[in-house]
């Protein structure tokens, strides 16, 4: 897998991150002020997505590999905390933890199986991997089926949040989309974000330097699991509901489609590219079939002539990564 | 001692049966899948889509020009791998010297816009698509009743699947082709032209998914979702035959749609699911795949 | 039962008493149509909805009466999360007053939680869960048509009655197939019949050969089909295939509609028997009402989810403009007390529990020998009155229905 394949600009000096600060800065100004002027069950959805994309981003853009199941995170962690929240009585935070955790799980039986080949293998192994949970949640008895898990109570976090208020919820959603988003950060400039872009630019390097690969991809797909579930679990909590709609292969692919149109590889770009599509399914949903339509025209014109996104192409313009 | 099993003998020979008939359908797409990703290296996801187009065509044909069931056969593959050529030589060609994952996203997103227009023109609910006459009814094989039509599907795609696979390993032509993938800088400078022979592959690859089509539209109606999800076990079938493996998508095509039916009498439940676990055992055992070679 | 009807009725009133503030909110109501634009269920209700509730307001002369009403809808594609984030942003935003038809219970049921307890009305005539007005039902929600209970109760008893005792099931692997595969069993067994066995697919099987085979060694006389929308399309020409009716086993399509009848044509569907709550060639009334509604739907005939959406769209309007107010729980309930009359169901009743009581009927599909022409589809076989087509009030399990 080389550089020129996936045009992410080499990151300029660590040192001089201000902009990344002050970009970050406005982002979460935007979504201070945003529930003012703008629906805020519509902005914790986008949360919700934008923070899937993030934990997509972790493995197609620093680690270079690209899962088409990743819809099995999003979609198992939904259930398990629907279930927790509705079935068990949990409070709305346990059984958020209980659904991530579970996706983690899933991460490690998942990854330890789909890291073994690369590119299209890894793509194809992910994908039919998804589809397995995809049966699995159709014909368990406890997802309810085409039905999902519905009328899921909201509850009330530690004891003194009443997420049954929707602008109380908001700031919960919010708080969990900077944990994830923060977390990422974290991670891709930590050292051990290097080592997985120095596995992304070239595996046999970095394993002829001594490292473990596979445990390095590994953790990177429990963590990106992980933060899927999360994002699947807080969005159970949000619209009361886990549907199959999160755990179908589609889903798989739209994850995909943000963070393309985002930008691979840029801290911002699922961000920016979960609002475009989510707003944009909003907003066109009663032309029913075109919002496919125009879905499929973004991936060929992202493919053949904005392979860095949105965001990507703002940081050229800017000369700065975002 | 099929008793043991819970099952008639009969009975078993027929689900058998039944079983080859989808390994027919999967061992076809699977094959053109494998072609494609053999010369190209490209995933084609768009497959699901062309074979639904394949379909469509005969659909079309029949209703507006009144050209029966054997010409579709014909035309269906000459119009759809046109299409194929348009596509790779506007858009795939763009791609080659880029990361094969960006082939696999453009086509994904061509198959989106190809059934969210065929969904917008024509519904979900499918069109009829009648069985010729020469083909209706049917033989009762004394184990079970196998319509005409279905042991058609059969002995055609068998003939297809021998006869591509004879075009590749046998004749002057795939010794060529095999030749442009191992090394295409050296076949170009035999004077052989490369490009052109990509786009060709890619063509034959996307026709066979619309003869496909055509095969399939009796059976199953004629409907734009048709490929959508069988795409994705036809995937399944590419990796445990091994990617680009003729022999090996032909091979477990048919294999996998006999295990398929089996499933369905044993535990019909996880019928749905039983490729993608063997996919999974497969890959454990041997990455490559059942037939591939090793990457 | 009657008793328990009074006092569930009473109950309701006293609720919906308990506030008294009476207008109508932004001086128009706004009728939603949520509902499959695009996908399966697009033929059977999509547009076809949207053109029977413009109907039911032009009908109920609303302008005449000085109500605005305007209508609007939606694509729920299929998906519960969909259905219920549009409800939502209907209900806080747009202001939309009453939510109809919305076939697929799955999504059905997510709006149902969505509507309960907001100022908006429910009135679901697409969907076949009986929990809408069982477990689930809701003090905002009526549901119209039909549902899984009528239509096991109708098809499988009649086709007992006739002789059809041994069964055999072919059943969407899913919580909707399992429902109608449990509730057809009990009245089959009920009816003195047996239950043989039955074979469950996965949902959107494509190839249905290795099931009906397994259907047909089963020696059963009547297959059931427990599935829905194209899987029950795909089971029926399939079985056509493989000489199955030929062989002498016969078909019992469990949710059938005009629009599957009329995709699958009579050479295979003929025969078939199914049970509906409305056709429209039933009588002088429903004839001049399709008639109507297919000069403005393209020259199709109504399903019977259109012809609900049409009744309980007039129904509400009568409902708010007794009341003068379009509070949600409030009209619900003045529904409730005022009996419903309209062209196409006839007399009827909306009960405690939120469902709307009608006649069904038992149909056959025609052999296209009989069929004059397009959309002359079906022979009635049996009309099931009103009080013995749905669940009884008390079997339902429905909180809002004080057991007696």
């Amino acid at each position: 897998m080389t550089t020129a394949a996936y045009q992410i600009d080499a990151p300029a000096k660590t040192t001089t991150l201000t902009h990344q600060y002050v970009a970050f800065g406005i982002m979460t100004a935007f979504f201070v002020v945003a529930p003012i002027f703008i629906y805020p069950v519509f902005l914790m959805q986008a949360l919700c997505f934008a923070l899937f994309a993030c934990a997509f981003n972790l493995l197609i853009g620093y680690v270079g590999l690209l899962s088409f199941g990743h819809a099995m995170f999003l979609g198992t962690a939904g259930y398990i905390s629907a279930h927790a929240a509705k079935v068990w009585g949990f409070p709305p935070e346990l059984a958020i933890l209980t659904g991530t955790a579970a996706s983690a799980l899933l991460g490690v039986l998942a990854g330890a199986l789909a890291i073994r080949r690369q590119g299209i293998y890894f793509a194809m192994i992910t994908l039919a991997l998804a589809q397995m949970i995809y049966f699995f949640a159709l014909q368990a008895p406890f997802t309810g089926g085409e039905d999902g898990i519905q009328a899921v109570p909201r509850g009330i976090m530690f004891g003194f949040l009443d997420l049954s208020n929707q602008m109380t919820l908001y700031w919960v959603v919010l708080a969990i989309f900077l944990f994830g988003f923060l977390l990422i950060y974290r991670i891709v400039h930590s050292p051990f974000g290097q080592v997985l872009k120095a596995i992304r630019e070239n595996e046999q390097r970095a394993t002829s330097l001594g490292y473990k690969t596979d445990h390095y991809k590994l953790i990177a797909f429990v963590l990106s699991a992980a933060l899927s579930g999360l994002a699947g679990a807080t969005k159970a909590i949000v619209f009361q509901l886990a549907s199959l709609t999160d755990v179908h292969w589609t889903m798989s692919g739209e994850v995909v489609l943000m963070t393309l149109l985002g930008g691979l590889g840029t801290i911002f770009g699922p961000v920016a590219g979960a609002f475009i599509i989510i707003a944009m399914q909003n907003y066109l949903a009663q032309f029913g079939q075109w919002v496919t339509i125009i879905q499929g025209l973004i991936f060929v014109v992202c493919v053949l002539a904005f392979r860095r996104g949105v965001i990507g192409e703002l940081g050229r313009y800017l000369k700065k990564p975002l | 001692m099929f008793e043991l099993l819970g099952i008639s003998p009969q009975a078993l020979f027929g689900q058998l049966l039944i079983g080859l008939i989808n390994g027919s359908f999967y061992a076809m797409l699977s094959l053109g899948l494998a072609v494609i990703f053999g010369m190209l290296n490209i995933i084609n996801f768009t497959h699901g889509a062309q074979y639904m187009i394949g379909a469509f065509v005969a659909w079309y044909a029949l209703q507006y020009f009144g050209l029966n069931y054997w010409w579709s056969l014909l035309i269906a593959p000459i119009v759809v791998g046109a299409f194929g050529i348009v596509l790779e030589r506007t858009m795939l060609q763009r791609l080659y010297k880029l990361d094969h994952l960006y082939g696999l996203l453009l086509t994904f997103g061509i198959a989106l816009i190809l059934q969210g227009f065929f969904l917008n023109e024509f519904g979900s609910s499918g069109l009829p698509y009648p069985i010729p006459p020469s083909l209706q009814g049917g033989q009762n094989l004394g184990f079970m009743f196998l319509p005409n039509y279905r042991a058609w599907v059969i002995v055609f795609s068998l003939v297809v699947c021998l006869v591509t696979w004879y075009l590749i390993e046998r004749t002057k032509l795939g010794s060529y082709l095999r030749a442009a993938t191992e090394n295409p800088t050296l076949v170009q400078a035999f004077g052989i032209n490369v490009p052109r022979m990509i786009t060709l592959t890619y063509g034959f690859g996307v026709g066979l998914a619309a003869l496909a089509g055509v095969l399939a539209a009796p059976i199953y109606r004629v409907n734009p979702l048709m490929g959508a999800d069988l795409i994705i076990v036809v995937f399944a079938v590419v990796v445990i035959g091994g990617m680009g493996s003729i022999l090996g998508s032909v091979v477990t095509g048919f294999a996998l749609g006999i295990i398929e039916g089996l499933t369905k009498v044993f535990y019909p439940e996880a019928s749905n699911t039983v490729i993608f676990v063997i996919m999974a055992i497969v890959l454990l055992l041997k990455p490559a795949g059942l037939f591939g070679r090793t990457a | 039962m009657k008793l328990s009807r009074v006092l569930g009725l009473a109950a309701v009133t006293a609720f919906a008493a308990g506030t008294a503030s009476a207008q109508i909110s932004d001086n128009v109501v706004k009728i939603g149509v949520l509902n499959d634009q695009s996908g399966l269920y697009a033929d059977l209700s999509g547009q076809g909805s949207v053109v029977a509730a413009r109907m039911a307001a032009e009908d109920f002369g609303a302008e005449q009466k000085g109500i605005k009403v305007e209508v609007v809808f939606a694509d729920h594609q299929n998906k519960p999360d969909v259905g219920s984030s549009v409800t939502r942003q209907w209900i806080d935003r747009d202001g939309v007053d009453v939510i109809v038809d919305t076939p697929n219970s799955a999504v059905a049921l997510a709006v149902n939680e969505v509507v309960r307890g907001s100022r908006a009305a429910f009135l679901n005539s697409g969907a076949a869960s009986s929990d809408l007005t069982g477990p689930k039902c809701s003090p905002n929600t009526v549901h119209w048509t039909y549902d899984n209970w009528a239509l096991a109760n109708g098809t499988a008893r009649a086709i007992v009655q006739a002789g059809g005792k041994n069964w055999y099931f072919l059943t969407a692997d899913y919580a909707f197939g399992h429902d109608l595969e449990k509730q057809v069993s009990i009245v089959v067994e009920n009816s003195g019949g047996k239950v043989l066995g039955a074979v469950r697919h996965p949902l959107n099987t494509a190839d249905f050969s290795s099931f009906l085979l397994q259907a047909q060694s089963s020696g059963a006389q009547i297959i059931g089909l427990a599935n829905a929308g194209g899987d029950t399309i795909n089971s029926i020409k399939q079985a056509a295939e493989f000489g199955i009716v030929r062989g002498g086993q016969k078909l019992a399509g469990l949710l059938i509609f005009l629009t599957d009848i009329h995709a699958l044509s009579l050479d295979v569907a003929q025969g078939l028997q199914f049970t509906e709550a409305f056709y429209w060639d039933l009588n002088d009334s429903t004839r001049a009402w399709s008639e109507r509604f297919a000069q403005r739907h393209g020259g199709k005939k109504p399903t019977m989810v259109h012809a609900g959406v049409y009744g309980a769209v007039l129904h509400y309007l009568k409902a708010v403009e007794a009341l003068k107010s379009d509070d949600g729980a409030k009209v619900v309930a003045k529904m409730k007390e005022i009996p419903t009359e309209d062209p196409v169901f006839g007399k009827g009743q909306v009960r405690a529990d939120g469902r709307h009581v009608h006649p069904m009927y038992l149909f056959e599909a025609k052999a296209p020998s009989e069929s004059k022409g397009p959309w002359d589809y079906y022979k009635l076989i049996r009309t099931i009155p009103a009080e013995e087509a749905f669940r009884p009030l008390d079997q339902g399990n429905c909180p809002l229905v004080k057991k007696g």
